[in-house]
């Protein structure tokens, strides 16, 4: 790893960011793209979501009935009643805990 | 009418309960570097030039693995594309700043800052210094960044690897969508979304990151039409 790879990452990085804040006006983009816009969120963040949950760090599948799922799955009933993020982040990490270090182990 | 500060403030504060998850994964991104024996400040320098967590792991898993350094740059790029999007979204809140204010602001646009921004944003169009709460999330989320892979370049791994803490980062994520399962629509693109991504996974240069997205916002437009 040398700085110049990192620089032009992070040359690359930044333009990523940059590109669409500073260089494209909003008139540029149609009302259409506009309303598809609004779900960007949606759009994006099951992608590290479900690799995160579904993926173990060798690249494969999980099992069924892995504990990430169980986890997920209370963060996200917490979540969806709480809407409180650091109750859905801890119900999800502790429901996950209790089973890898109490259920399975 | 809120002030610079307090947009600032509320902002630091709408962020900070997802330094639960970045802390953790910064201290991992650090070790990690050093782990692979890579120079410390080379890891470190990474993390204040590129600035994305994610990334950051991948470019040091690739080039350890021994993939050239354009792979790993390119990668790099790929993984960040999704900016591109958050810049699409973001870009009607700070139209009227300028030039040079927009390439300030960019720097520090992440994924969670710009989903706590973004909601802010939807509720308080009004308000004259809206990009101050941007500028609050963003700069939290990069000063505990670099002191998080900081601690991790200096102490090691010292968060236990059975903890499996790298799991809080899909639950931080839960926890920005969640409240949208509520609607069928968002509902339906966010499965498309996850489901793709698993399904590309594989893809070279990790684009199921982008991949994916891309045909979730698809299924997004097919719906827009359908509802009309």
């Amino acid at each position: 790893m040398t700085l110049t790879s990192i620089i032009f990452a992070g040359i690359l990085t930044y333009f990523t960011r940059m590109t669409m804040i500073a260089l494209i006006s909003r008139d540029m983009l149609g009302d259409k793209i506009k309303a598809v816009l609004e779900y960007v969120p949606s759009a994006v963040f099951p992608a590290i979501i479900f690799p995160g949950i579904f993926i173990n760090d060798y690249g494969t599948f999980i099992e069924i009935n892995d504990p990430k799922i169980y986890g997920a799955l209370v963060a996200i009933v917490v979540g969806y009643f709480s809407k409180n993020i650091i109750a859905t982040i801890l119900s999800g990490l502790v429901s996950y805990w209790f089973l890898i270090f109490i259920v399975f182990s | 009418m809120l002030s610079k500060k307090q947009l600032f403030t509320r902002g630091m504060l709408d962020i900070s309960p997802h330094m639960l998850s970045v802390i953790p994964f910064g201290i991992i991104c650090g070790a990690i570097g050093v782990e692979l024996g890579f120079n410390p400040y080379l890891v470190y320098a990474m993390s204040f030039i590129i600035f994305g967590g994610a990334s950051q792991i991948v470019f040091l898993q690739l080039l350890s693995g021994g993939a050239s350094s354009l792979i790993a740059v390119t990668s790099v790029g790929i993984i960040n594309s999704r900016h591109l999007l958050y810049g699409a979204v973001l870009s009607e809140y700070l139209e009227k700043l300028s030039f040079i204010k927009k390439l300030l602001i960019s720097y520090v646009v992440v994924d969670q800052g710009f989903a706590e921004s973004n909601k802010f944003f939807k509720k308080n169009r009004s308000e004259e210094y809206l990009h101050y709460h941007l500028i609050g999330t963003g700069c939290t989320l990069w000063v505990f960044w670099q002191i998080a892979t900081l601690s991790g370049i200096i102490l090691g791994s010292f968060v236990p690897e059975e903890l499996g803490l790298k799991f809080a980062i899909p639950l931080t994520f839960i926890a920005i969508v969640v409240q949208d399962l509520k609607k069928l629509d968002h509902v339906i693109v966010m499965i498309t979304c996850g489901l793709s991504s698993l399904l590309f996974f594989d893809a070279p240069f990790k684009s199921y990151i982008i991949i994916s997205p891309l045909i979730a916002l698809f299924v997004a437009a097919l719906l827009l039409r359908l509802k009309k």
